[in-house]
Formats: C-alpha cells, structure tokens, sequence
C-alpha cells in the first residue's frame, strides 16, 4: 500500500488552473485555456457554493463495506441522511441490496478547537470500529481540523496497526480550494495511497467505470464489445476497489469527475485512461468505442457494432429531431459534463441557448491543454455565445434564462431546479447520469425532454405566486454580475 | 458538548441561517468556508420534509465562501466587500451576518463589521454562530439574542406597554418540520383571547415591523423548556417585560385549555372572553374527538398503547402531556435531542413529573438516534404491545419491523412533503389523532381478523 504520491492532492485552482467565474463565448473560454491567458474575472458578491469535503464524501460515504469518520463539528455532517437515502436508493437503481452508510461524526466542539480534537477523533474511530466492523476507515478531515491543526495522518497511522485495517485520511478540508471538485481528487487520492493494490493477474476485459451512482447502462454498452464495466467507486466494495489495476483500461462519466485517478491509474500502474471524451452523444460515442477497443484489443469488430447501433437508433432518433424540433434548452452543470448534454443536443438537432458551467478545469489531467472536453463540445456542438462559468450563483444565472428564455433546463445540481422552477421554465435534473451514455442515452434525454414540457403547467402557477429576493436595481443592472 | 454521533437529529450552530430566513424579508449573510451553507440548507430544509428555499434561501444566501486567503489573513475585508454588494443585490428588510467555523477560529469580528457596514436605511447585524459553538438549538437563541440586542435595540424612554400585545419564543424554525403551522396556530389561539400576537417568524409574522414591536408587549411567552429563556431573559433586563414560561407545548384539548387560561390569567385578562374562546374551540373538538371513536372501538386489538418520543424537548415534552393525559398512550421512554444544559435537563424531568408520575425517570438525554433506537427495539421486544413511535426518517426501518406506527415528529424527514400541518393547539391536537391512528392502517398491519397476526 505505499507509493510515490504525496500526502495531499494539489487543489484544483492550483493543479488545473481551474476557475470559477467567465462570462464570454465557449471559443474564448478555449483559446483562453490554449494560450494560459487569465480569464477569470473575479467577482465581490457571491452566493453560497459547496465544498470539497461534500465532494470527497460522494467518493468515501458509498463504500459497500467501508466506514468514515467525519472529523468536524455537526454542521459538517449534515450531508448524512441524503447520503444514506442515496445508497439505498442508488443501490436499487443498479439491481443491488441496499445498504447502510457507516459513517460517524466526532462532533468537534469549542474545546477541541482549543486543545486540538485528536482525543475524540481516536474515539469516533474506535466507535467506527466497534459498531460497523468495516474493512477499511476514511476519516475525512474539515475546516475546523485543518486550521486547529490536527495531525489525522498519525492517527490514521496509529489505529491502521492497531485494527489491522487501512485507516484512511482524507485531506478535504472545505477551505482549501473555491473548487469543490477539488474533493473528488482529495477521495480518489486517499483510495490511492492506502487502498489500491498493485495487480494480482489483469483482466483484459475490464474496464473500470468512474461514475457516481446510476444504473447499470455500461453492461451493455460494453458487452457489445465482448467487455465488462467495473463500476467505480460507489456502490464497491473495498476488495474490488483495491483491484481496479487489474482492468484493461479506466473510463469516466466525465473529465471533472474521474480523470485524476484514471490519470495516476496510467502513469503509476500502468492501466491506461481513455483518450477520448465520455460516451456522450454519437460522435463522442463512437470515438470512446474506438479507443476503448483500441486499448482491449476489439478494434477489428468495433466498426461493426458502432454501425449497426447508428442504424438502430435512427428511426427513433428522427422521431425525435421531428418532435423536438424548435426546443430551445439552457445548461446548468458540469464542468465537463455539461459539454456532454451539449454534445447529445446537438445529435437531437435542439437549440442550445446557453451554457453555464460549475466550474472549468482550465486544462485536464493527463491531456494537453488543446485537448479538453470544451473543445471537443465546440467541435461537435459549434460554438456557444452564452457560455458563462459560476458555482451555482442564482443571482447571475436568473438574467441569463430571463434573456435566453430557454424551454427547458437541464440541471446536474440537487436544489438548482428551483430557480427556473420559479421562472416557469421546466428543468431536468440530471442526476442519474449513467442513463444518458451511449446511443441509448441520446433517445433516453430525448424522451425526457420530450415529457418534461408538460411540468409548465403547475410551473405558471409557481412563478406567478413566487417573489424573488433580487433588487430591481440589480435585476435591470447590465452586468452579469459584480 | 456531545460525544460521537452516528445518526444526527441536529445540525450546528450555523444551521440558525434558518432562524433568520423565517423571518420575513430577513436575508443571513455567511461568512464561511464555501459549503457551510449549504448544507444546512440540505438537512434543515430538503431534508425536513421539503421545506423549501423560502424567499432568500437556499443558494441564493449571500456568502463569503472563504478560503485559504480568509484563513490566513483573516476575512474582515472580504466580508465588508460582500455586506455592501448585497445591499445593492439583495432585497431585504433586515441583514444578518453569521460566522461558520473558518471565521470563528480566525477570529473576525462579525459584529464590528456588520455595524461598519449597516447603512441608514439597511441594517446589518452580526452574530458568531462557528459551528463548533454548539448545535442550532444553541444557535437559534444566540440569533435571537444578537436580533435584541442589535436590531430592536435600546429604546431610551421608560416604556408604556400595549395592552394585549405580546411576543411569542417557541419552536425553531425548520429545525421543527412543523413550525409554519405551529406558529399559526399559537397566534390563531392567542388571538382568539383577544391577545395581540408578535409571532415573529413565518408567514403570519409582519417580518420587522414586529420585531422593532417587541419592547412595547406586555409580556413574553416562552413556549419551550429553554430555547428562547434567554431571549426573554434579555427583554426583562433590557425593556423591564415580564414573561411567563410554558415549558410544554400545548397538544389537544386539556393542554391548550389550560395555557389559555393561564395566559388570561398573567394578563388579567376579561375571563369571559377567554372562556366564550375556549368553549367555542371545545365544543368542535370534542364533536371531532368522539368522532373516532368508532375507529378506535372497532380497530382495539390494533391501536397502540405504548409510545417512544424521540425528540426535541420543545415539542417532545408536549406531545408526552397529550399522550399521556388525552390519549392514553403510555410514554415508555422520552429521548430528549436537543441537548439541553444540566439545569435545563432538571427542569425538564420536574416537569415531565408532573405530566406523569414516573416520567421524569423515563427521559433519555442522547443525540445520537443510532442509539436511541436500540433501546427503542429492546423496549419494545421486551413488553410486547403495540407502539407509536415519534421519530424520524432514521426511525423508518425499526417501525416497519416492529409494526410500530411511525409519525415523524423530527428532523430529517426523507419520505413526507410536509407544508401547514401542525401537532399544536387544538387543530394539532386533532391532526395528530389523524395521524396516529391513520397510522394503525398502514399497509399489512392489519390482519382482517380480531387479533393482530
């Protein structure tokens, strides 16, 4: 269990240049990107974002078999019960036995901040121990115990030799970084250094799927292909977690999610990541298939399965070109998955109307910076004239959909529906993501749309009940935001 | 302060920017890391039955998002920039800026910067709620002290009270899923005194108007055990306002009865009209009570005569009074979590005492909900009869599996959309029994025979 990386990941403001605030074309965004220019314009008033700790949470808290202590106040451990109603019902979505989180709080409190909180986090290990029996310890740290100092590292040290289990650290204290992406990495990097395994025996048919919950689509994409998809890292066991290095090659849902450790997958086991943006849409598709079957060793039949699935799906996927026809929609997701609703829309012939990123990783890990999923969105999808970066930020989003007026949005975020709700604009959430992939995907988003443009009905009530909580003076300012 | 926990049934003391949003028109400004508010939002609001953003919440709370730089150099600067914009952005009544973690261990000085940065027409106020400083029990009372303190202020004359008008310190918005119709109720019984009511959160609230009203009531009624003690402790010494304590909810007919009339009593109120009140209010109640009887004479061998409370003592205290006094359902245990301090817990118990001899032995202070409800399931396998238990999502899977009636009486509530109800007053008192005993009907509790197989 040791390697070469370093104790904590750099954050992603430092690693990827990435930023949190644009407002432009996407083609200036790119060229901004390619030539390292700086295009964040920063900004004084913002609203509240999310942070990296809920984001490493998403990695830690649905482990099959693991427990996590949260080390922080209780504030931090409020995410607790939409995690466990996430595992069940995440569970059940893939065809699993629902499962409990096993996750405890230290519950800092005034003193520990004083004298330091090592005491009662030793405790809630022990606690973690005692009550769950897991095979492996995430002790996910927080702003109070990073900034009172607390040394998790030796503690997690300490009690790995006395339970005879990896006790892992997880360095996501909110505070470091304005990405909360940047808690994706510090999850993957804490599996890295102490649970993944170097490879017993590959598996040349695996293909190592990073992804959040979400059914089981890619047992079907990739058996088409004579291949199997090991679905990383919620809803997994500890075991199948340390063994992803035996899979033929890693894959991810997208950029922003899984490209960190599909990057150190590469460079320090040797399993290669695929060079290709996430199955999203045809052209996306068919070149993940190519590159996927590039590196398994299936490039002599995967002409034929990427031709007979566009000849499958096109008597549906006319119908619905036909339906939608005139459908305006707006984005409100990502980083890169984002560009990947684009990239479907664009196969649906529907108008995009604008773009708002949660943030954009100015490069990618393991790619030159020419080579980015924004690119390849442009590329597929043309360029976008409303393309604007913020973390969530009602404020500015609400004068965007009030000037492109869109039909429906689409919307990665829990809670971000409500505002073009209020507008009397029907949303999507995107949640389930594993839906959209493939050429199945692009008629499943189809479809959605397609049945979501009923909701504007109860939605015409909502806005004409509905106050907003924006100054006429800032509603009629001509700045996005300030 | 509280040791480990597993399943929480609180949140900290930032999680009072709920507090602040049922105010009308009131908008909290956090000066936090950047996922503080967040969620608080995510347990105190989606997950507290569906609450919703309200007018200013959710992701629309203005926020520093602190990082790094604030960390090191301290947030001072950063907040003041924010406090300003969000004059100009945000339209408000009242502004009220509350420190998370970051800013607390730093040590910015919110308050300072509030008042540097309130402007004639706007005003900002600031209160320290770090996370660390204890839960948003705790936080919802330093809310409201910072809001008499900073807001309603100091009024320079000796003061004339109205007649009539008094201030209400009950439950804490969001954090009880109820609250809205809570509150509703409380004022509708008040009123129905002839009492002048400043209810001063959710929607029958005048918002600050109300606020800036306080000094002038004739009394302060704390509705709790000890959330909003000092709040009326603070008004006594500030505006020279009695208050009269009610420990315990009013749930049904005898307990609301009985506040009434000792309200009409503090106040020297005309008895009449009080009594004319509760004798309109009786009379219906009675007529709906007697109404389920039938239901109960015929479903006897399936209605339960054993209840668990776990919750907060607020509404935990109330709900264990009409159990035992209305419904006759035998409170076996009372899980207080709210984590009241040791003066507050003796009071507690003296009062559950006189509810019900014995019951001030059977209250259990704990806040995790994992360990409530192993005792809940050995009380239950032990005595064999059919149970109510007031609880919470975390409760779901131990209800089901010992054919126990669930009613959700405490955060996070995951599987109902909750928007008026109230357990409250009269009308609570009536829901509840609709509740309850709806409950008994749930699908495969009943056996279409006699007996409960």
């Amino acid at each position: 269990m040791s390697n070469s990386l370093t104790t904590e990941v750099e954050v992603r403001e430092r690693r990827l240049k990435s930023i949190i605030s644009f407002a432009g074309k996407a083609s200036e965004l790119q060229a901004g990107a390619v030539s390292q220019k700086k295009v964040e314009q920063p900004r004084c008033f913002s609203q509240c974002s999310d942070c990296a700790q809920m984001r490493a949470g998403t990695i830690c808290s649905h482990i099959r078999d693991a427990a996590v202590v949260v080390h922080s106040p209780m504030g931090c451990f409020a995410n607790n019960p939409a995690n466990d109603e996430i595992n069940k019902s995440g569970s059940l979505g893939r065809g699993q036995k629902p499962f409990k989180t096993n996750v405890v709080c230290s519950n800092i409190s005034e003193k520990e901040t004083i004298y330091g909180g090592l005491k009662k986090l030793r405790e809630a290990i022990d606690e973690a121990y005692k009550r769950f029996h897991p095979s492996a310890i995430f002790v996910q740290s927080s702003c109070a115990a990073g900034i009172v100092g607390d040394d998790i590292e030796s503690v997690a040290d300490e009690k790995q030799a006395e339970y005879g289990i990896p006790v892992v650290p997880v360095y996501c204290e909110g505070f470091k970084s304005k990405v909360w992406s940047s808690g994706f990495d510090a999850g993957y990097h804490a599996l890295l250094k102490r649970i993944v395994k170097e490879p017993e025996k590959k598996q040349p048919d695996l293909v190592n799927i990073f992804n959040f919950m979400g059914s089981d689509t890619f047992s079907e994409i990739l058996g088409k292909i004579g291949l199997r998809p090991n679905y990383l890292v919620p809803l997994a066991d500890i075991d199948t977690i340390a063994r992803m290095t035996e899979a033929a090659c890693s894959t991810s849902i997208c950029e922003t999610l899984g490209t960190y450790i599909t990057d150190v997958l590469e460079k320090q086991y040797g399993v290669p990541h695929v060079h290709a943006t996430a199955p999203y849409g045809i052209k996306w598709t068919d070149a993940w298939y190519r590159e996927v079957a590039r590196l398994t060793g299936k490039s002599d039949i995967v002409e034929e399965v990427i031709a007979k699935e566009h000849e499958r799906i096109a008597p549906k996927l006319e119908e619905l070109r036909k339906e939608l026809k005139g459908l305006r929609i707006y984005i409100y997701a990502g980083d890169s998955y984002a560009h990947n609703m684009a990239s479907i829309a664009s196969d649906l012939g529907i108008e995009i109307a604008g773009i708002t990123t949660l943030h954009h990783d100015m490069k990618t890990d393991g790619e030159p910076v020419e080579h980015s999923s924004l690119q390849e969105m442009i590329n597929v999808a043309g360029d976008i004239e409303h393309f604007s970066v913020c973390e969530k930020q009602p404020y500015e989003v609400i004068k965007i959909l009030k000037q492109v007026k869109p039909d429906v949005v689409i919307i990665r975020h829990m809670h971000l529906p409500a505002l073009s709700a209020k507008l009397g604009i029907p949303s999507i959430l995107e949640g389930e993501v594993n839906v959209s992939a493939g050429y199945d995907g692009i008629i499943t988003l189809g479809e959605r749309l397609k049945n979501i443009r009923k909701f504007k009905r109860v939605l015409t009530t909502l806005e004409e009940y509905n106050e907003f909580p924006y100054t006429k003076q800032w509603l009629e300012d001509e700045r996005l935001f300030i | 302060m509280g040791g480990i926990i597993q399943e929480a049934k609180y949140s900290c003391a930032l999680g009072s920017q709920q507090s602040v949003l049922a105010i009308p028109r009131a908008i909290p400004i956090i000066h936090a890391g950047p996922g503080c508010s967040a969620r608080q939002f995510s347990y105190l609001s989606a997950g507290a039955g569906y609450q919703g953003e309200g007018y200013a919440g959710g992701a629309q709370i203005p926020c520093t998002n602190s990082t790094q730089n604030e960390v090191v150099f301290g947030g001072e600067k950063k907040l003041g920039k924010l406090i300003d914009a969000t004059l100009d952005v945000m339209d408000g009544d009242l502004y009220v800026v509350m420190s998370g973690c970051t800013a607390g261990i730093v040590g910015d000085d919110v308050k300072q910067v509030a008042e540097d940065h309130s402007t004639k027409e706007k005003k900002v106020i600031g209160v320290d709620t770090a996370g660390f400083r204890g839960n948003n029990y705790k936080g919802h009372n330093l809310v409201l002290e910072a809001l008499i303190e900073q807001f309603v202020g100091d009024v320079d004359e000796e003061i004339e009270p109205e007649k009539g008008l008094v201030n209400v310190f009950s439950v804490v918005p969001y954090q009880d899923v109820y609250w809205r119709g809570d509150l509703e109720e409380i004022k509708r019984i008040l009123t129905g005194i002839g009492l002048k009511v400043n209810i001063l959160f959710g929607y029958g609230s005048e918002g600050v108007s109300e606020w800036k009203n306080i000094p002038n009531a004739q009394l302060n009624i704390v509705l709790s055990p000890w959330v909003g003690l000092s709040a009326a402790k603070l008004c006594q010494r500030k505006y020279g306002t009695p208050f009269l304590h009610e420990p315990v909810l009013p749930v049904g007919l005898k307990a609301t009865s009985a506040f009434l009339r000792r309200v009409g009593e503090a106040l020297e109120l005309d008895t009449d009209k009080v009594e004319s009140f509760i004798k309109y209010e009786e009379k219906r109640y009675k007529k709906y009570f007697v109404s389920i009887g039938d239901f109960l004479a015929d479903y006897s061998s399936y209605i339960p005569f054993d209840a668990y409370v776990s919750a907060d003592d607020i509404y935990g205290v109330g709900i264990s009074d009409f159990l035992e006094n209305e419904l006759g359902i035998e409170v076996v245990k009372f899980y207080d979590s709210s984590e009241p301090n040791n003066a507050s817990k003796d009071r507690i118990k003296e009062k559950l005492e006189s509810i019900k001899e014995g019951l001030g032995e059977r209250v259990v202070f704990e806040g995790d909900n994992a360990l409530i409800k192993e005792d809940i399931k050995r009380n239950i396998d032990e005595r064999k009869t059919k149970s109510v238990i007031f609880g919470s999502s975390w409760d779901r899977e131990l209800a089901y599996n010992t054919k126990s009636v669930l009613i959700y009486l405490s955060v996070p509530i995951l599987e109902k959309v909750i928007v008026s109800k109230s357990y409250v007053g009269y009308n609570g008192g009536l829901q509840l029994i609709e509740d309850l005993y709806s409950g008994v009907l749930n699908k495969g509790f009943i056996a279409h025979t006699t007996v409960e197989k």
